[in-house]
């Protein structure tokens, strides 16, 4: 009998998945779930400003196309892998999640990337760094939005070993998007005559990094290159300030510093950082419009790139489901996406690339001196943009199997 | 690695070694004389450097008023929590103190986070103390120098004060037997609320002098609590003298690490204390 009630179930659930797999749009709406840090190191680069940007795009979406039923989840993941392949599971399983955004923290990216591609679904990355999404990791199931370690690294590396910064000591973050960002930045001093002269990797969430600095010092590097991120960069920002590294003629290389980290660390420490984005709220009309908006969802606080990334992201995704009816096969949903050009008022007209890489400007950015700000996050100018066909790594270059 | 290096590293683990003996040293306090495993201080300890902030930013009290007002606001705050929630605790197990404590401090960095963002905030260093020593091996902040300084006075005046004075001893005393204490007409539960104000205020003011060198915010003390805590395990729980002397010492071998094996820096402390563990179950400086 018992075994009778398995097969009848067994049966009801095939019954029930095939019912969905020729559904038009599964479960009747279009379920969005960001994954993202929303208590720790990272939360403010991303966190809830990425849920509040998910909703915007929806918002702006169905506005004009009424077609889709929209809505937004979010969890989060502690940057831990294994919390965010658990949630991705579930999402994708039993919660009816068509396609997961934001993920930042690397390792826990290329887990999620996994999880989509065995599953069939959707996975749009903003906050995650690793070139490795669209390399030698890259899914058809997977769009890289924001950023990456090799466009950063050809943005802020190339800018200063130009310059004259051209002996390196990196602090990395020991995981897998220090590493990569490591590997990525020291390729582009190199092939510009530069060299790097050591390194040291320090755990994820360090407090101290006295201790590393004391070490980048001894190295005698003209730059000490920061490849880690959120408070990680604060801390070591704040305390190479203490230690009086800058007065002994090194200079930092903040490689991935975010709009809210030079808010925390404040103008007078990180004036004359040199960085890369993709985006800054005070670029043109239309981003100011956007981020208007959304500071006023978020009690004041500006966008990041990442944050961004996630409305630019969404809003494409959206219209691929809308073009082709149907949310249910991942792969076609992302081959879509990759089908139409990008439009929004944010990264302004691109594409993505058949390794799942968005193309589009970068932009190299110097930290205003306190007397040149004229007030909370009127923080950036522009020093140089980085065309789009220049900002990213070259097709052929980032052994992804998709490429033929 | 050159003697210069090795100096270099030996002084930072001090500096670090100051702040685990600060805040080992409110748990021993609190510990020793309570029995309760108080897990929010880390949340205290975080309550400080944000009490510092809001004295700088909304009352333009600076950094000298911080260091004399917070530990008294939060040891009052401490106080709150002892009559109206630990007090009822004293006679479950330890377990009940542990749990209570840690809500709370889940609670309290759960607030904060919502209210003030993950990023924290600035705090500058007071203009009295900037600059730096150049020691010739390394330049050591003025400030650092500071904190290993005004860390090591208060360590030492806090154990004076409870094993070689006679308030010290009434608390001892009640510790072991509160009955016979109290018919000597000695009020103990206040004494204890006190004592556990005052392990709470040493939190603060660890707070306070991490305001300038880390950021402000809401995790501050959720990632160095376990180390503490580990600290005091090693220490020996309760013991005042062992858990000053395992702050530093651990500083400083953790300064080593971040040498010559700096992926393990973050959990050479906890194989320390597995080691002592199955060796001296007691901790290094505990009895029985």
């Amino acid at each position: 009998m018992r075994f009778k009630l398995n097969a009848l179930a067994a049966a009801a659930a095939l019954a029930l998945a095939a019912g969905a797999a020729h559904a038009q749009i599964s479960g009747g709406v279009v379920k969005i779930g960001v994954l993202n840090d929303q208590s720790g190191l990272y939360a403010d680069l991303g966190g809830q400003g990425s849920v509040i940007a998910a909703k915007m795009a929806v918002e702006d979406f169905t506005a004009k196309d009424k077609s889709l039923k929209v809505e937004v989840i979010f969890a989060d993941h502690q940057n831990k892998p294994d919390v965010g392949t658990q949630i991705a599971g579930k999402w994708y399983d039993a919660e009816g999640v068509d396609a997961i955004v934001d993920v930042p923290t690397s390792s826990v990216a290329l887990a999620v990337n996994d999880v989509a591609r065995a599953k069939n679904k959707v996975f749009i990355d903003s906050g995650a760094a690793t070139s490795d999404l669209t390399g030698a990791k890259c899914s058809p199931n997977t769009v890289h939005w924001t950023y990456d370690t090799w466009m950063l690294a050809n943005g802020t590396g190339k800018a200063i070993v130009k310059t004259g910064g051209d002996t390196w000591f990196f602090i990395t973050a020991d995981y897998a998007f220090g590493a990569a960002l490591e590997r990525d930045t020291s390729a582009v001093i190199v092939k510009n005559g530069g060299k790097v002269l050591g390194d040291v990797k320090v755990p994820l969430n360090t407090q101290d990094f006295s201790s590393f600095l004391l070490q980048a010092q001894s190295s005698k590097a003209k730059i000490i290159g920061l490849a880690n991120a959120g408070g990680d960069t604060i801390n070591s920002i704040k305390q190479a300030s203490e230690f009086g590294i800058t007065k002994g003629g090194q200079s930092l290389a903040g490689l991935l510093v975010f709009l809210s980290d030079v808010h925390g660390i404040g103008l007078d420490k990180a004036q004359g950082l040199i960085l890369t984005e993709t985006f800054y709220w005070d670029l043109n009309d239309q981003t100011r419009a956007w981020s208007k908006r959304f500071a006023a969802l978020s009690g004041g606080k500006e966008p990041t790139m990442v944050q961004a990334g996630v409305y630019a992201g969404v809003l494409h995704y959206l219209k691929a489901v809308s073009s082709l009816k149907s949310d249910s096969d991942g792969a076609k949903v992302v081959a879509e996406m990759k089908k139409i050009p990008t439009d929004d008022p944010l990264f302004g007209k691109g594409t993505i690339r058949a390794d799942g890489r968005k193309i589009h400007p970068a932009y190299l950015f110097e930290v205003k001196k306190p007397s040149e700000s004229k007030g909370p996050y009127d923080y950036y100018k522009l020093r140089a943009t980085i065309p789009a066909d220049e900002a990213f790594r070259p097709l052929a270059d980032g052994g992804c199997s998709l490429v033929k | 690695m050159s003697t210069q290096a090795l100096f270099g590293q030996l002084l930072i683990g001090l500096i670090n070694g100051s702040f685990y003996a600060l805040l080992s040293l409110g748990l021993a306090v609190i510990f020793g004389l309570l029995n309760i495993i108080n897990f929010a201080h880390g949340a205290q300890y975080m309550l400080g450097a944000f009490v510092a902030y809001f004295l700088l930013n909304k009352a333009g009290l600076g950094y000298w008023w911080a260091l004399l007002i917070t530990p008294f606001v939060v040891g009052a705050v401490g106080v709150v929590i002892e009559r109206l929630m630990l007090s009822r605790l004293y006679k479950l197990d330890h377990l009940y103190g542990l749990l209570l404590t840690f809500g709370l401090a889940l609670i309290l960095e759960g607030a904060f986070n919502h209210a003030f963002g993950s990023a924290g905030m600035p705090y500058s260093i007071p203009e009295s103390l900037q600059g730096v020593q150049n020691l010739g091996f390394m330049f050591l902040p003025n400030y650092r120098g500071w904190v290993i300084f005004a860390s090591l006075a208060i360590c030492l005046s806090t154990w004076f004060l409870i094993e070689r004075t006679k308030l010290g001893a009434y608390l001892r005393a009640a510790t072991e037997n509160p009955t016979l204490v109290q018919s000597f007409g000695i009020n103990v539960p206040r004494m204890i609320t006190l004592t556990y104000g005052a392990g709470v205020g040493l939190a603060a003011l660890a707070g306070v002098f991490a305001a300038p060198i880390y950021q402000v915010s809401p995790q501050m003390g959720s990632s160095l609590i376990i180390v503490v805590f580990a600290v005091v395990v090693i220490g020996g729980m309760g013991s005042i003298m062992g858990s000053i002397l395992t702050g530093f010492g651990l500083g400083i071998v953790e300064g080593l690490t971040k040498y010559f094996y700096p992926e393990a820096s973050n959990t050479v402390i906890f194989v320390i204390m597995a080691i002592v563990l199955m060796i001296r179950p007691q901790g290094l400086f505990g009895q029985r």
